[in-house]
């Protein structure tokens, strides 16, 4: 079960294998592994058979893409019509989509049948996957710790074999943290290259959903599925169908990497630090070029994100009222109670604190203090990337302050929660291109990820770096032992 | 400025969320302590700085003036917690 998406497509087009028997394989792994792990809500044995089958039917008949066949996963934040799709949430924990999301759309049309829907941090609020209705989801290399999130469940699958690829969504951090906590290939697109139609809002200005799986190589074949224009998604960009795996195999002799010496201060410490230097010295040996870069505004966006995207879900999740779909409280007198009762019921804490925080930074006489002063911040941050890619190709750093950290570590201090994401949340301000992919173990055998950070539109390019680094080094290939 | 209790309770009743008694005091410290993370911003100064509301600067697309969707009415009610003859039933909010 360590094949990757590239190799089960050739076990597919050679005849080797079917898709209703990779199909059996992977249902028989989340049959035996989720109770350990929790990574996915929903499993529908026989709808992955049956779209496995049409799949082969497909195959048979010769209408084929290049994926036709090949399992995958789905977050729980996509809706995909005729399954529970419920964002993590009570407030959801009811809800068959009557419709499917763009970015499902796009898999169905690939002939990629769905292995289940993969467990969230509750409407992706979160950096451990910890806030999720449906329980936390454990890490696959100790389940004792996080997989980090709120891509938890997807990263989780991924990481344990459970899945040979998934899809995620990034609004600060939540494919890459997740990725690099788990050993595995995350990537966030540009803003607006994925659209966003059918994938639930947390914030509408930051989220963008991307392709999870074991290698740069699998991330460029998924994300040709995911990517391209939707009329749905008035932020969803017009632009030419582009091959992200064209790049892959360029060689890396001039590349110039860039090196923000914000991400390597005083926060950067002990094994994190060791692993990312020798990855840098590793792109050196493979050709390339470091740069000294200054993203001076970078440290200020954790504090401006904790407004702007607090500000979008207060508006986003107002749909949320027990009116049209999901959860109604039982008892209730009038239209007001019905709807407060409803929400205090079916929200989770973390997702009401910033319901909260964002009610109350766009309220009379706090906006132009919060609100206003938070976009002209995010204004700074983004500038600093626009002179940081005069000099500089891509732009390497760590993804996350320290490997997987323990369940409830981080519960009760919302505030030491949201650090997780110091290194990610400044790439969705500025709407680049990230990813992360696994450089390293610590000491206690917990795997680290780098962080690569692209111009806008660089996707390829940093695919292209990403797999060169693989192709020269196998912590990509290491998986967790997973017995039960 | 630190958020009062009667601050939360504003705050939660702007956000349609009630909150009782008990838990106002530890939405108050918790919302507290991310402000304070949030309040290192008021520190910069950002006179002559353009907001930006939105990662690309995109203006919104129009489309013909013509029926795109099909009537799905009955698959999207199905979903619904209470509806009649085709309605969504709420309390009574006119007498």
């Amino acid at each position: 079960m360590t094949d990757t998406i590239v190799s089960l497509s050739v076990l597919l087009a050679t005849g080797q294998a079917s898709s209703v028997e990779l199909c059996q394989d992977y249902l028989g792994r989340i049959a035996q592994l989720n109770p350990l792990l929790n990574a996915f809500v929903t499993v529908n044995t026989d709808q992955t058979l049956l779209d496995a089958a049409a799949a082969d039917a497909r195959r048979a008949a010769g209408d084929i893409g290049p994926l036709t066949g090949v399992p995958i996963a789905h977050k729980d934040i996509f809706c995909a019509e005729g399954w529970l799709t419920t964002c993590g949430s009570k407030m959801l924990s009811n809800f068959v989509s009557p419709y499917d999301a763009h970015v499902i759309g796009q898999f169905k049309a690939a002939g990629m049948p769905c292995l289940g829907k993969t467990n969230m941090d509750e409407f992706a609020m979160g950096s451990s996957n910890e806030t999720s209705y449906f329980g936390p989801v454990k890490n696959p290399w100790d389940t004792r710790r996080v997989p980090g999130g709120s891509s938890g469940g997807s990263a989780a699958a991924v990481a344990g074999r459970l899945c040979p690829g998934a899809t995620g969504t990034d609004t600060g951090g939540s494919i890459r943290q997740p990725a690099a906590l788990t050993g595995i290939t995350g990537l966030k697109p540009t803003y607006g290259v994925v659209s966003r139609y059918g994938m639930i809002a947390f914030a509408s200005s930051l989220d963008q959903a991307g392709p999870m799986a074991q290698t740069a190589e699998d991330c460029a074949w998924l994300l040709n599925v995911m990517a391209g224009h939707d009329p749905r998604d008035s932020t969803s960009l017009e632009r030419d169908k582009e091959d992200y795996a064209c790049d892959l195999a360029s060689p890396l002799a001039g590349l110039k990497v860039g090196l923000p010496r914000e991400f390597f201060g005083a926060g950067l410490t002990g094994d994190t630090a060791r692993a990312v230097e020798a990855a840098v010295a590793q792109l050196q040996k493979l050709g390339a070029r470091i740069v000294d870069i200054g993203l001076p505004n970078s440290k200020l966006s954790v504090a401006a994100y904790y407004v702007l995207a607090p500000a979008e879900a207060s508006s986003n999740l107002s749909r949320f009222d027990g009116v049209r779909y999901g959860y109604r409280t039982p008892e209730y007198g009038d239209l007001a109670e019905m709807y407060e009762k409803t929400r205090a019921e079916g929200f989770g804490p973390e997702v009401k604190r910033r319901i909260m925080i964002g009610a109350y930074v766009l309220s009379h006489g706090y906006y132009d203090a919060y609100y206003l002063q938070a976009q002209k911040l995010r204004r700074l941050i983004a500038q600093d990337f626009v002179e940081a890619f005069k000099e500089c190709d891509v732009i390497l750093g760590p993804t996350a302050p320290t490997t997987a950290f323990k369940l409830g570590e981080k519960t009760a201090d919302p505030v030491q929660m949201y650090l997780s994401d110091i290194y990610t949340i400044a790439v969705n301000l500025a709407g680049l291109p990230g990813m992360s992919l696994p450089c390293g173990f610590d000491a206690q055998g917990l795997p680290i990820g780098m962080q690569l950070i692209g111009n806008y539109f660089a996707e390829a390019r940093m695919l292209n770096v990403a797999h060169q680094y693989q192709l020269a080094t196998d912590w990509h290939t290491r998986a967790p032992l997973l017995e039960v | 400025m630190p958020l009062s209790l009667q601050d939360v309770q504003r705050i939660a009743h702007l956000a349609r969320i009630r909150v009782d008694e008990a838990e106002a005091a530890g939405y108050q410290t918790q919302l507290n302590g991310i402000f304070g993370l949030i309040e290192e911003m008021q520190a910069v100064d950002t006179r002559g700085i353009l907001p930006m509301s939105h990662a690309q600067d995109l203006s919104q697309r129009l489309r013909a003036d013509v029926v795109s969707e099909s009537d799905r009415r009955a698959a999207f009610q199905a979903v619904a917690p209470q509806v009649e003859n085709g309605l969504y039933l709420v309390p009574k909010v006119i007498e």
